[in-house]
Parts: structure tokens; C-alpha cells; sequence
């Protein structure tokens, strides 16, 4: 299994791109944590998640 | 009278110890934004004697700025980055400013930021706030990150708080008031996030971190 934000996901061997293409994320307000790391944007597609993988995903907001 | 370097250093060391000066006085943090965030981020630091400050904007202070950033009537029109330091100035004679008038972009912010040790991300645009949280551990992971997401509005005061994500990137906010929805930014609300970011950049240069 797969967490993400704290929810199990049965989608080991998918990337991170096909996980995020079914989600409501905003692309361009995010940042993705993977097991202590920062995902750079550029390898979302080539990023295949593992059985066990830790994602978090900010989602930043406005105001400053 | 304004103090000698001298009576000021030792005024700092006072209150906090030789040691930990020592590293603040060695320290250049990057403030990306000098608005509500990073106007209140940059006194922070100034007062802690911060060595030097790397202050980057590129927009000039507005009527609309003044109920929550820390400029004077009297700058109305000027440029942040020109204002900003001329008020730090005034708090702390001797600390050191590098100022950019642009807008940070994934392009240019390897460059600006190349010398600072911590960075704080201080933009009102969420967009902005993901550009730079993506590039910096990409590109300069050497850096400590510190971002702000949520704190429009006037929710409760404990909701927020400092958050690390990863070894290098810590968040401060309560992560969901978005202004868009709320429609409001009052002065004490956004200090309280700045006043998080900025004590979290002390709390990194004295080598404690978040668990």
C-alpha cells in the first residue's frame, strides 16, 4: 500500500503523474513529499510508486 | 544617539549568549516577498542581529499595504526593497542587506538566492509560494526552506503553526485559509506566521529543529 496524506492507496507500481491526474489538486499549487524528499515537478511521470512509500502532498494557499 | 557597532553587538550578546550571536551575525537568510509575511519576517531577523539579509520584491508599497506591513505613510510609492531596508536600518544599524528590485522566477531565483543559507518564502500567490518550494530542493538542497501557507483570515491564533516536512523544508500556517475564500488578511493573524518563520529561522541557525 501506498500512503498518501495520511490514506492507504492500493496503486503500487503506478506513477505519481496517475495518481495526481484523478485527484482535485490544482498542479500548479502543489508540492509532493515522498518518503522524506521533495519530487521534483519534472519527474512526477517517471516517479513509480513503491508498496510502503510515505507521500505527502502541500497544497499551498493564498495570502501573505 | 544611535549605538557604536560595538554597544550593539554586545547589547545582542546579551540576550543571547555569545555563542548563538555568533551564529546569527554569521548567518544571510533570503526573505523572497517583502509584503505582509516578509516586511514582519525581516524585523525579526533584523532585531536578532541577523549578519546579513537578502531582501527580494519587486512591487512598491501601497496605501492598502500599510495595515499590515511594516512601511510608513511616508513610503507610499517606493519601491520594498529600497524602503524595507531604509525602516531595518533604523533597528539595526550594522546588519548587512543585499536587495533585488524583481520578481523571482523559476529562472532567475538560483541566482538570488544563491548565497543565503535559509531561505523564507513570503509571496501572497499560492502559484509562487509551489514554484519556489519545488525549485529549492531541486536546485540549491543545500538551502533550508521555510514556506507559509494559511493565514488569512481571522481564525484562531493557535491553528498556526510550524510543521517540518522534510529535513530541509518546514511549512508555517494552518495550511487551509486561503484569502480567496475568506476575503481578509489582518495584521496580527499574517505577524503570527511571519513571527513562526522567523522563529524558525532562529531555531535553525542554533541547531534545534522541529521533530
Amino acid at each position: 500500500m501506498i500512503k498518501i496524506n495520511g490514506k492507504e492507496f492500493d496503486i503500487a507500481d503506478k506513477t505519481l503523474a496517475y495518481y495526481l491526474a484523478d485527484t482535485n489538486y490544482d498542479p500548479k499549487r502543489i508540492a509532493v513529499e515522498r518518503n522524506g524528499d521533495i519530487v521534483p515537478k519534472s519527474q512526477y511521470g517517471e516517479t513509480v510508486l513503491k508498496d510502503g512509500d510515505i507521500i505527502e502532498i502541500v497544497s499551498f494557499v493564498g495570502g501573505g | 544617539m544611535i549605538p557604536t557597532k560595538e554597544e550593539w553587538l554586545s547589547a545582542l550578546e546579551q540576550r543571547h549568549g555569545k555563542e548563538l550571536q555568533k551564529r546569527f551575525s554569521s548567518a544571510a537568510v533570503a526573505v523572497c516577498g517583502l509584503g505582509g509575511l516578509g516586511s514582519n519576517i525581516a524585523v525579526s531577523l533584523a532585531r536578532a542581529g541577523i549578519g546579513k539579509l537578502i531582501l527580494i520584491d519587486f512591487d512598491r508599497v501601497d496605501v492598502t499595504n500599510l495595515h499590515r506591513q511594516q512601511y510608513k505613510a511616508s513610503q507610499i510609492g517606493e519601491y520594498k526593497s529600497k524602503a524595507l531596508p531604509e525602516n531595518l536600518k533604523e533597528i539595526a544599524p550594522y546588519i548587512e542587506f543585499e536587495t533585488y528590485n524583481v520578481k523571482i522566477t523559476e529562472d532567475n531565483a538560483t541566482a538570488l538566492l544563491q548565497n543565503a543559507d535559509i531561505i523564507c518564502e513570503a509571496f501572497d500567490n499560492a502559484e509562487c509560494k509551489a514554484m519556489l518550494t519545488n525549485i529549492v530542493p531541486e536546485r540549491l538542497p543545500d538551502k533550508y526552506l521555510i514556506a507559509a501557507s494559511g493565514m488569512a483570515g481571522l481564525g484562531s491564533a493557535n491553528a498556526i503553526k510550524t510543521r517540518k516536512v522534510t529535513n530541509r523544508f518546514y511549512l508555517c500556517g494552518d495550511e487551509v485559509s486561503d484569502v480567496a475564500e475568506t476575503g481578509r488578511l489582518v495584521s496580527s493573524r499574517v505577524m503570527l506566521c511571519a513571527a513562526h518563520q522567523a522563529h524558525m529561522v532562529l531555531r535553525i541557525l542554533a541547531g534545534e529543529f522541529e521533530t
